[in-house]
């Protein structure tokens, strides 16, 4: 169940209380979040949608410990993010998030298999079991013909989907996606909003979604409005609940 | 290691740039090594002479002579083991241009002085029986022709006309830093024939029974000829050979002279290399990041890179140096030395790992600290 108003349970996998985000531009302070609570438990698909320079990415950002918040806090399965240093936000990042990008952000110079394979190489996982996983990975996100070809080789929809595998492989606490398909055909945006939402309810994994495209959102369970960095409204309830 | 991949799947990006740089690399060891074996040609056998031995010449100047009676004298003195006297003939061989050191020597003490350079038994008695014999380094045989039989005239412009000698013996070293390039003949020899300076030699080599006596001895023999006619000076034979090589010109200092401006310059080119190869994929290294790896880990890829093209480079220089020694000395013979010595490969090789440390050093900090939120808006 996703909660805006800073009551959900206890065990939510995701806690977020008072977050306040302030930028300085040119002299002046720029509020792009404010005041903001979520809750969201182990299993939601959440799409965040909002104009542009709402706050969006800014919240993902936050979500993914890239970045500090001015005030509030953010908890995720009992660890308060906001406070741990660089190295120890690093290292939980490993642990926790799987980042899926607008521009897929692959290394060109690296095939699919090496490019789904870098989170692992921070593990300590043998060659052999690396290469079982990423096997598996690539076989869900249904790539296991491409596993050799590099980025420049595949199409959008692809290289997306090899964003997907390197995102899941490391089996994070959730997944963090800034317009997975803004850059996508109908077609491989549809393909990859499927395969997100396989995530979710086969393989039960907890998704962030950025998403300026309403049929995006739609597959989402939950779909929250971000309006000059507050959440405004909490509507398009596809499935679960939103309070 | 599980990140070399990273690393050489980076270097392939942009072949061509690699190519280059690690090109620059390997002409600036090249130029490096030729120079290490230039500077090696020059200083000749400073680390093989020792310090166990002094040269006594005269005080004045090598090229004035010293008396015979002196050898008995210094051989009195405590702590010297052998004495032995070489004058210099300066023989020319068919032509001025054939240039190879020739002395007038002591049969009876120079195989002791010099065990070095080697003279087989059977050589050496028939040299030593032969008063027209001489004693040729190999070197100095190959470059001429010369075979144990020959007869050779060779031009004395100092004492006169040309002499005929039986070439001997061809003694021999293969030691690195070995002078093969010596022509011998026997003192008594000189002697008979030359028509001034009689009873007078070049300088002395004495052996010691001590290295560490040296300063004493040269003291004393310094000390016990002192307002004589024929003052000396004496010094181990390493210092001796180092102001020589130094009146030859300051070739360390030229050395290291151009070495230094081809390095600073390949440092410029690699620095400038580096940086261009991090600004481009600033992107690409905060999506590494952002998935978990730390700043250090940026750190020392992008500095493994960097030495990565500094070591393959350094090592192609330095193995193409060697591979022009082993073609031999371009002189035929005129250098005593043509070779790489293991320090310049070591010496080498450190400082292209220096440049590639201190090229990758600046940008490799930058993409340490590059802020994933801000690389990730830019890319």
């Amino acid at each position: 169940m996703v909660r805006v108003d800073g009551k959900g349970s206890s065990d939510s996998l995701i806690k977020i209380r008072g977050l306040d985000k302030q930028y300085k531009r040119g002299g002046e302070n720029i509020d792009v979040l404010q005041g903001l609570n979520l809750d969201v438990d182990r299993g939601d698909f959440v799409a965040f949608m909002g104009p542009s320079g709402s706050g969006k990415t800014t919240l993902l950002n936050l979500l993914g410990g890239l970045d500090v918040p001015t005030r509030g806090s953010i908890t995720v399965a009992g660890d308060e993010v906001t406070h741990m240093s660089s190295g120890k936000l690093t290292q939980w990042r490993a642990r926790h998030v799987g980042f899926i990008f607008q521009m897929y952000n692959l290394i060109p110079v690296l095939d699919a298999f090496q490019n789904v394979e870098l989170p692992l190489l921070l593990t300590k996982l043998s060659k052999a079991d690396r290469k079982k996983h990423v096997e598996t990975a690539l076989g869900v996100v249904g790539l296991s013909e491409r596993m050799h070809h590099y980025p420049r080789q595949l199409s959008g929809g692809q290289e997306q989907r090899v964003a997907i595998a390197r995102a899941i492989i490391a089996d994070p606490t959730y997944l963090l996606c800034d317009e997975p398909t803004g850059d996508l055909d109908r077609k491989s945006a549809d393909e990859v909003l499927q395969l997100l939402h396989r995530l979710c309810t086969e393989y039960n994994k907890t998704i962030l979604m950025v998403t300026h495209d309403p049929m995006a959102a739609e597959k989402a369970q939950a779909t929250l409005h971000l309006n000059k960095g507050v959440l405004v409204e909490a509507s398009a309830v596809h499935a679960g609940g939103v309070a | 290691m599980k990140y070399a991949h990273l690393i050489f799947a980076n270097l392939r990006r942009k072949k061509l740039r690699t190519v280059l740089t690690v090109g620059s690399f390997a002409v600036a060891l090249f130029l490096f090594g030729f120079l290490a074996v230039i500077h090696k040609a020059f200083s000749g056998n400073l680390d093989v002479v020792g310090v166990d031995r002094l040269m006594v010449i005269n005080k004045v100047s090598i090229i004035q002579p010293l008396p015979t009676s002196y050898k008995a004298q210094i051989e009195r003195i405590p702590g010297v083991k052998l004495v032995t006297a070489q004058t210099w003939f300066g023989g020319i061989y068919q032509d001025p241009k054939n240039f190879f050191p020739s002395f007038a020597i002591d049969p009876e003490t120079q195989r002791q002085v010099f065990p070095e350079l080697t003279v087989p038994d059977d050589q050496w008695n028939k040299f030593v029986g032969d008063r027209e014999g001489a004693i040729v380094g190999s070197k100095t045989a190959k470059r001429f022709g010369w075979k144990i039989g020959d007869r050779v005239p060779i031009q004395a412009p100092i004492y006169g006309g040309t002499w005929d000698f039986n070439i001997d013996g061809i003694y021999d070293n293969p030691k690195d830093g070995i002078d093969l390039t010596q022509f011998w003949l026997q003192a008594k020899y000189l002697e008979e024939r030359k028509t001034f300076g009689k009873g007078q030699i070049g300088w002395y080599t004495v052996s010691l029974s001590d290295p560490d006596s040296a300063p004493r001895v040269i003291k004393a023999i310094d000390t016990q000829f002192a307002n004589s006619p024929f003052e000396t000076k004496s010094e181990t034979l390493a210092a001796m050979t180092a102001s020589w090589v130094k009146q030859a010109g300051n070739v360390e200092f030229l050395i290291m002279a151009i070495g230094g401006i081809v390095f600073f310059t390949l440092l410029l080119v690699t620095g400038n290399t580096m940086a261009l190869s991090v600004r481009e994929r600033m992107g690409e290294l905060a999506v590494m990041k952002a998935v978990g790896f730390s700043d250090r880990f940026v750190l020392f890829i992008v500095l493994a890179e960097s030495l990565t093209v500094a070591l393959i480079g350094g090592l192609i220089g330095i193995a193409l140096a060697k591979l022009m020694t082993l073609g031999g000395d371009p002189t035929g013979g005129i250098l005593f030395s043509f070779v790489l010595p293991i320090s310049a490969v070591v010496l080498g090789i450190l400082a292209a790992l220096g440049i590639g440390m201190l090229a990758g050093i600046i940008p490799a900090t930058n993409a340490m600290r590059l802020r994933v939120v801000d690389a990730l808006r830019r890319a």
